[in-house]
This record gives structure tokens, sequence and C-alpha cells, in this order.
């Protein structure tokens, strides 16, 4: 019996309560929080591992204890055993369902944390308690049955806490006591989520081998895992890093929540500070008017503060005079946020009532309110094989991506960048229910009143010191389409032309500019959004560029032409098909994406969407790369 | 050596206290009549110093209300007036007229003097004034079905709660729309627990009720609980005789239903010692959660309890 309570020093031992008070308050006073959720499929012991650690924290009481020892008796599922998850499940009908059907918080302590659980539900009609429950938490606790292994559930589940960008995540394979304590199964189950979790993207986890019921590796080592050498999971709980502190690192962001206007001669900014800090002097702007002012006072109750921090609730005065209410953002002067009134977005409907695709909701972000359509979805997500399903709506817990548009510009970030300035919801205007819940990805058009430094010398002058007029040129293609080697040729050509041109090619910019970057779907996504910044820059300084990218989404593609004046972005479609492609194989990388050995090689395992309406579409099939590359300068010239 | 730490992270409380102040103000600024349920308690003691922190240097934009009983203990009426007074608050106390009436009292109708004054009066008081959204101390650590319940929590016009029904609450952002006649009940402390409301009450300097803390009372043991005679309405039986007792309460209600325990604890140290040490939950003095076996407050919820 590995039941190691008692052993354990992490938890407050009665003995320093009843000597020194004050010493344990003091040391009480200092800790830090954190919150997690717990989830898993039916029966992988959730209730059971969470009435544990409220049990092993001592935060069952006697008459708790005792209501327990009969409800087990009663209702429990283990025999004479106490039945830890009749303490957590609290809702009469779900006692009665055995099973739980709601997001359930528990709290407990130990010496160095508070923790807040979320107890997320297992069945699949409750995604969005899923997603509500991991929508706060800054870890996540994935159970596995060590006899059933990763299951659809496992998946779903990592994918969703994944999705809402929970950062340290915790494989905890539980009831190791039914196999024996097996060395053997638990690697597998590891390595087996190991290569699930890398197509999804989840870069760290930790894997446990526990059991919530006996007790073991929960909150001290097990003897009954000799091979495993921890850490214990309240150990790394208790060590991890939340992501409050991990927020103070960015540029300031305030949402502003409420103005305070006591009298004329006091008027306060309230607000939670979602990054960075602030002091009394620091130079910021309120967006989205975009006017600059500097801190005065950081006011409180207890006298004024000379510094606050992310995750504070403060009120602000500023030294100048300046318009400023609900909704608006008051950021680091020289970083303010972007404003966009067209985004894509991850969503997650929530609601028995489907997306109506073009219906007008209410979006909430931060602090701001206002009026947002969604397009068709350019794809619904299964969430148990990862694949891209066509989708007209989406339906109770449906996750798709799709275009948002709103009413009035937006101040965001990037939900990787920032949850509270990335992450809304969707209220159906009629029955004021929260139907869906929405991530941003990037904007899809910038709003007109963003600031900008102004330049004396204007793209037109550039462009007219060069003589010609600046374009994109975007070859798109499947790989070994021969999208380098006509983009080439077009350039040669216009090179002899006296024209001012630069080349963007696809592997030469992943060996620096975006070398950090993979080729996961987020990257690829990123790495055309960076190429379409860089060949916005270049055609804003007068030059014809031209850039050879497979680009195989047309959302991203789409997203650089609105970032350029009409006319200036110029697709070219060059249109190879795959078994062609294939056949020809330049480089060797279809044999190797065949073979396994290359993962979301674009048309193997990883889609190509083409173009709808290319401004240039060339036929591989039907003419040499001499004859695509006149036909694109000749477009390209007589257009001018 | 260690390095030091430029920024150390912030602690549980003071991440406690900026979410229930961000609450405070969400409802303030999205709702149209905002109220708060002052019960004199500690935890109505946290929740009122958070506003007040909340919304400084203006007093909270919101009266308190009172939905009294007239069987609360005389130091709660003590410091409910004079709380009003130093937070600059608008205080109203509501009296359901027909508990009044029918002369409802503790001692002779239990759970129907629970029902009349208190879950009675606190429908009739929110319909009086038309407040649509309403501050409440509740935690999710107090009881099972608190736990599972949100942060904004919704009412129909009849002030029915539905468990299965509950709008999603994601990241901190709060749906707080409702249609004409429906209200919401707003728990800004749901997240903390007894321990961080004792903590905070010293770390903060908050005032609350004396009879937290232990001292010599008058009192008689009646049904397993030790009952303090506050007043002269108290009605001996025959052969009780009050006998001084040095106790203090874990939780304030009525004082003819609300359990006292043996203590020596006179100082917030020791009121949070014996806490800490302690061995039955909090409730356990109320007898108001063991009416209809397990899912009592669930129930009462449901009909429309806080």
């Amino acid at each position: 019996m590995a039941d190691t309570q008692n052993a354990d020093p992490v938890y407050v031992t009665d003995a320093l309560i009843t000597e020194d008070i004050d010493a344990y308050l003091m040391s009480h006073q200092h800790k830090t929080m954190l919150r997690f959720i717990t989830c898993g499929s039916v029966d992988d012991g959730k209730s059971t591992l969470i009435g544990r650690l409220l049990y092993d924290s001592k935060m069952i009481f006697e008459d708790q204890l005792s209501a327990l020892e009969s409800d087990s008796r009663r209702l429990g599922t283990q025999g004479q055993e106490i039945d830890f998850a009749l303490l957590v499940d609290g809702l009469a009908a779900e006692r009665e369902q055995g099973i739980t059907i709601d997001v359930a918080y528990r709290f407990f302590n130990t010496e160095r944390r508070k923790f807040i659980v979320a107890d997320c539900p297992g069945h699949e009609q409750y995604t969005r308690n899923m997603v509500t429950g991991a929508s706060t938490a800054d870890l996540a606790v994935i159970l596995i049955d060590a006899r059933k292994g990763v299951l659809a559930q496992t998946r779903r589940h990592s994918y969703l806490v994944h999705l809402l960008g929970i950062r340290h995540l915790v494989l905890a394979v539980n009831k190791m006591d039914l196999v024996g304590y097996s060395q053997e199964v638990f690697d597998t189950i590891v390595a087996d989520y190991a290569r699930f979790a890398r197509t999804i993207g989840i870069e760290h986890f930790t894997a446990l081998p526990i059991s919530g019921f006996k007790g073991d590796n929960i909150t001290a080592l097990s003897p009954n895992t000799p091979w495993y050498k921890g850490p214990a999971l309240v150990e790394h709980l208790e060590n991890v890093e939340v992501d409050t502190s991990a927020d103070r690192t960015g540029p300031l962001r305030m949402p502003v929540q409420w103005v305070n206007r006591p009298n004329l001669d006091f008027r306060g900014f309230a607000g939670l500070i979602a990054s960075g800090s602030v002091r009394p002097g620091d130079a910021v702007r309120v967006l989205p008017s975009g006017k600059t002012s500097t801190v005065a006072r950081i006011v409180t109750l207890d006298g004024d503060l000379d510094e606050a921090v992310a995750g504070q609730s403060i009120t602000l005065t500023l030294n100048d005079e300046i318009d400023c209410s609900r909704g608006d953002v008051i950021a680091a002067a020289d970083a303010p946020p972007e404003a966009a009134d067209q985004f894509e977005a991850a969503l997650v409907w929530l609601d028995d009532e489907a997306l109506h695709v073009g219906r007008s909701y209410w979006l909430k972000l931060g602090s701001q309110t206002v009026s947002a359509t969604i397009q068709q979805p350019k794809y619904e997500i299964n969430v148990s094989t990862l694949e891209h399903l066509a989708a007209k709506t989406l339906d109770l817990n449906a996750i798709g991506v799709a275009e948002v548009t709103t009413d009035k510009p937006l101040l965001f970030e990037p939900y990787a960048r920032s949850r509270t300035l990335g992450g809304f919801i969707l209220i159906d205007k009629l029955t004021n229910r929260t139907v869906g819940a929405g991530m941003i990805n990037f904007s899809l058009r910038r709003a007109q009143n963003v600031h900008w430094q102004a330049l004396d010398v204007s793209r037109d002058q550039h462009a007219a010191l060069k003589n010609q007029k600046p374009a994109v040129l975007w070859f798109t293609g499947l790989s070994g389409a021969g999208k380098s080697t006509i983009a080439n040729l077009v350039e040669k050509k216009l090179h002899r032309m006296n024209r001012h041109t630069f080349l963007l090619d696809g592997d030469n910019v992943r060996h620096g500019l975006n070398k950090d970057l993979g080729f996961t779907e987020a990257d690829r996504i990123e790495n055309i959004r960076r190429v379409g910044e860089v060949a916005k820059l270049m055609a804003d300084a007068g030059l014809i560029v031209l850039t050879a990218f497979i680009s195989p989404f047309r959302a991203e593609r789409e997203m650089v032409r609105a970032m350029l004046p009409e006319s200036e972005f110029v697709e070219v479609f060059i249109d190879t098909p795959l078994a062609e492609a294939e056949a020809r194989d330049v480089k060797g990388l279809y044999k190797k994406a065949r073979s396994g050995q290359l993962k979301n090689f674009t048309g193997i395992d990883s889609p190509y969407e083409a173009p709808d309406n290319p401004e240039i579409r060339i036929d591989t099939t039907a003419m040499s790369p001499e004859a695509a590359a006149s036909l694109i300068v000749d477009k390209l010239l007589g257009d001018a | 050596m260690t390095i030091p730490v430029p920024h150390p992270s912030l602690t549980h409380l003071q991440r406690l206290e900026a979410e229930a102040i961000h609450i405070l103000r969400e409802v303030v600024a999205e709702a149209e009549r905002p109220v708060m349920l002052y019960s004199v308690g500690k935890d109505s003691a946290v929740m009122l110093h958070l506003a007040r922190k909340a919304f400084f240097p203006a007093p909270p934009p919101f009266p308190l209300l009172h939905v009294d009983t007239t069987w609360k203990f005389r130091d709660m009426y003590a410091l409910r007036d004079r709380m009003a007074r130093e937070s600059g608050m608008e205080l109203l106390v509501y009296h359901n007229p027909e508990a009044a009436e029918r002369g409802i009292n503790p001692f002779e109708y239990g759970a129907l003097h629970t029902d009349l004054w208190k879950t009675e009066g606190l429908k009739q008081a929110l319909d009086k004034w038309q407040f649509d959204a309403a501050f409440g101390g509740a935690r999710r650590d107090e009881e099972k079905s608190r736990a599972k319940e949100r942060i904004f929590s919704f009412r129909t016009s009849s002030h029915g709660w539905d468990p299965k029904n509950q709008r999603p609450e994601l990241w901190n952002l709060y749906n707080a729309r409702k249609h004409k006649g429906e209200s919401i009940r707003v728990f800004p402390i749901s997240n903390w627990t007894e321990l961080d409301v004792w903590q905070y009450i010293q770390l903060e300097g908050i005032p609350i009720v004396p009879l937290y803390f232990a001292a010599p009372r008058p009192t008689v043991e009646r049904d397993g609980l030790l009952l303090m005679v506050d007043d002269e309405r108290f009605p001996l039986k025959p052969g009780e005789q009050p006998v001084m007792r040095s106790i203090r309460f874990r939780t304030l209600g009525c004082y003819p239903l609300t359990g006292a325990v043996e203590s020596k604890a006179s100082t917030l140290s020791e009121v949070i010692q014996e806490t800490l040490l302690t061995t039955t939950s909090e409730r356990q003095g109320r007898a108001i959660d063991k009416d209809a076996g397990g899912a009592g407050m669930e129930v009462k919820k449901q009909q429309g309890y806080f």
C-alpha cells in the first residue's frame, strides 16, 4: 500500500500552526497561486485525484469526511473504501448519474502555493465546460487510464488545452496500481502520447505514473515505481511558473473598465493590467485615440503606489486631460497594440443553437463590446482526428476557424501573445446567451486609425525615383511546381530591363528571418505573414518584389493582398498537378514525405488551397519556364 | 548568494484581490442598478472592503442591502450601521412584512423562519428596488453546489437558479446581459477560501463583528448546538439556565439558529490558528444546510435562496 500522505513534507504540519501561528501566516501570506484543470475520459479518475489532493492537504473537514464515509457506503463505487469522487461531484443530478457534468472549482494549499482546480468533465458533449475551465488555467493535467492508453478523448482534450493556450501540460498516467506499476506500460503510453502531441504542436509535457486511488506519486515519490525518478505531482505543481509572472515581461496594456469621477478634480482610469508594468512618469498612449500622456499617480485606498504590474487591478491618473472611456486601452506609448476590424479566429461553439453565418452577435473582448459577424467557417476541426472538415456552420461543441468582421475596430493582440486582448466571447443579441468563444489568430485588414509615424519621403516618391510601379508578384504552388525557377527567370528579365527588383525565396528566408519557424500550420501561417510584411515594406520602398513560397492557405495569401494597395498584389499560380510535381521530385522531398520521414508536407498530409482567381495562372504542363517568365513580365509591365 | 528577483510574483491574495476588484467594476460598468447584499458576516466585511478599494477615492456607487430577520445578534446591527457610515454608502434594510405580521421567529417556526425572512425577503427586496445585479459574499469552498456556480449567476424573473443552464464563463469575460426582470447574483470572492478571508481580514485590518472572538457569554445547550442568549426574547425551556462560557462564532446568522464553539481564541491569529486546526467545516454551526439531506443548499438555491 503506497499511501504516502503522512511521510510528505509539502503539506503544512499541524505542529507549525500550533507552535508559531504568526510564522505560519507569514509564510502563507507569500504563497503564489496556480490555477489548473484536470481532464480526461470518463472514469479516468479525475474526481478521485482531486478528492485525494484535497484529502492529503487536509482540506476535508471531519464532518465532510463522515458524510463522505456514509455516502461512500451508499453510493460509492469503491466497495468499503472511501470514494473520493463523491467529495467532488457536487450537483445532485450528476451524483445520480455518476458523472461530473459541470466545471467545479476546488481549492487546496501546500506550503508553497494555493491551488485552484477546475474539475473538467470527460463527456464529449461537455466540451464547452472544458474550454471554460481551461481559459483561466496556467496548467492542465491530462489523465490517462493506464489500462486504456491514449484515447480519442485524450486527444480531444489535449487539443483543446493547447488551443486555449495552456503552456504547461502534465500527462498523468493514472491507475498504475491496476497494471502492476509496469514501467513498460507507462513508457508505451508516454511514447504514444508524444507522437500525437507533436502533431498538434505541443512541444513539452511532463509525464508521471500515478494512482489517485492509492496515492502513488501524488505528494511524494512512491516505492511502487522505483524506476520513476520524479517529480511527484504536487512538487511539479508547486514549481511551475504562473502566467501572471510571464505576462509581466510584455509592454504595458490596461483595458479601461471604468472611469472614476467622484468630483471635478479627479479623473481616474480603472482596470486590470493585462501585461507589463507601470510607474508614475511612464509615457502612455490611450487607444484608439492615439493620444499620449504620462502617468501621474497610481491611486489606491492605502496610498499611491510606486509601481503596479500585470495581474493587478489599479486606478491610474494621467498628467494631461485626454478623452478615455470604458473599452479604451492604456498602453506603453512606444508599443501600442494593433487595431483592426477583420480577423481570423479559432472559434468554439458553446450553444445548442448553431452559429448563424452573417448574423450580428455581440463580441466582448477585454472591456470592449462591438457588433460582429462571422463568415462561413474556413474549416471545422475534427478534434479526435485533427482533420479539417468543410463546414457551413458550427454546432454545439464544434471548433473551427473563421473570419470575424466587427462594426468598429477592436484593439487586440493575437491570442498566442495575450489571453486578455486575444480572447473574446460571442453573445446572442436576442437570447443574451454566451454562444461562442474565440481566439484571434491575426488581423486580415488593418484599421485606418492606428497611429503611424509620419514619414517625409512617401512611398510614391520612392517609386517615382525608381521610375516604376511597385508590385508584389506572389508565386504560389506545390513544392516542385517550378515557382523558384520561373520567379528567378522573371527577375533576370526585369533586371535586364533596369527594373529594381528583389526575390524572396522560401528556402532562403527559412535560413534567416524565419529560421525559428517549423512546418506546423501555425508556423506556416506565421512564415507567410512575415514574408508578407517584408514584401510590403519592400514595395513601400518602390521595389518590384517576387516571392516564391508554397503558401498553401488561401487566407494567408488574402491577408497579404489586404496589406497592399489594390492592384499591387499579383497572385501567380504555378499550376502543376500533384502527380507531375511528385514525378519530378527535384529535391527528393515527396519521396521522404511518402515514406513518413517528412510531416505536414503540402499535397501529401497537409492541404493546398489553390487560388480561386489568380491574376496569372501558369500551366507548367503546357509551357516552358522561359515562356512562362515572358508571359508574366508582359502581363506585369503591360498593366503598368 | 541568491540572485535578486526584481519582481516577486503576485501572492495568491494579491491575485484574488485583483480578480474581485475586476468583477466589482465590471458589474458597475454593465449593470443598471447594482446592490451589495450585506449580511454583516466576515465574508460581507471582506466584500465591502474590496468594493471600497475598487472605487476609491469615490465611495462604492451602489447601496448596501441588509435583508434582516430581526433576529441577528445585537453586535451585528451595531457594526452594520457603523460600516455604512464609514463607507459613505446608503444602507437599505428590508423586513418581509408578512413574516413580521405573522410573528415568524426561529424558535417556533424553524425552516419557515429562514424561508420567509431570508429567501422571500430577499426576493421582495430585489423586486421592490428593481435591482438587476446583487453582489453576494458566497465562496465556492463553502459547499458542494456552490463549487459549480458561476461568478455571474443568473436568476429568472422569479429568482430561480437553473444549475443545468449556466452560461459558460471564459477568461475574465463576464456576460452581464439579461432580459428585463431577470437579475444576476455576482460572487466576487468565489475563489477565496475561509483561510484566505481570515488572512485578508488580518492583513488589511478589516473591522469584523466581535462575536468572532472568544469572550465569556451567556449560553444554553440545545439540540447539540451551543446557543447564545443574546437578548430577552430567548425563551428558556423549563430547567434551562444560561451558563457563562468562553465562546466564539465561526459563522453568524440569526442568533437562535447559530451554534457557537467553546474557544479561548481572542485575537485574529488565534482565531486563524483555531480555524486551521479545527476539524469541522464552517457551515456545520448552521442548522440550515442540514435540511433536505445531502442536496440541501442546491434545493434552496433553486428556490431563490442566495
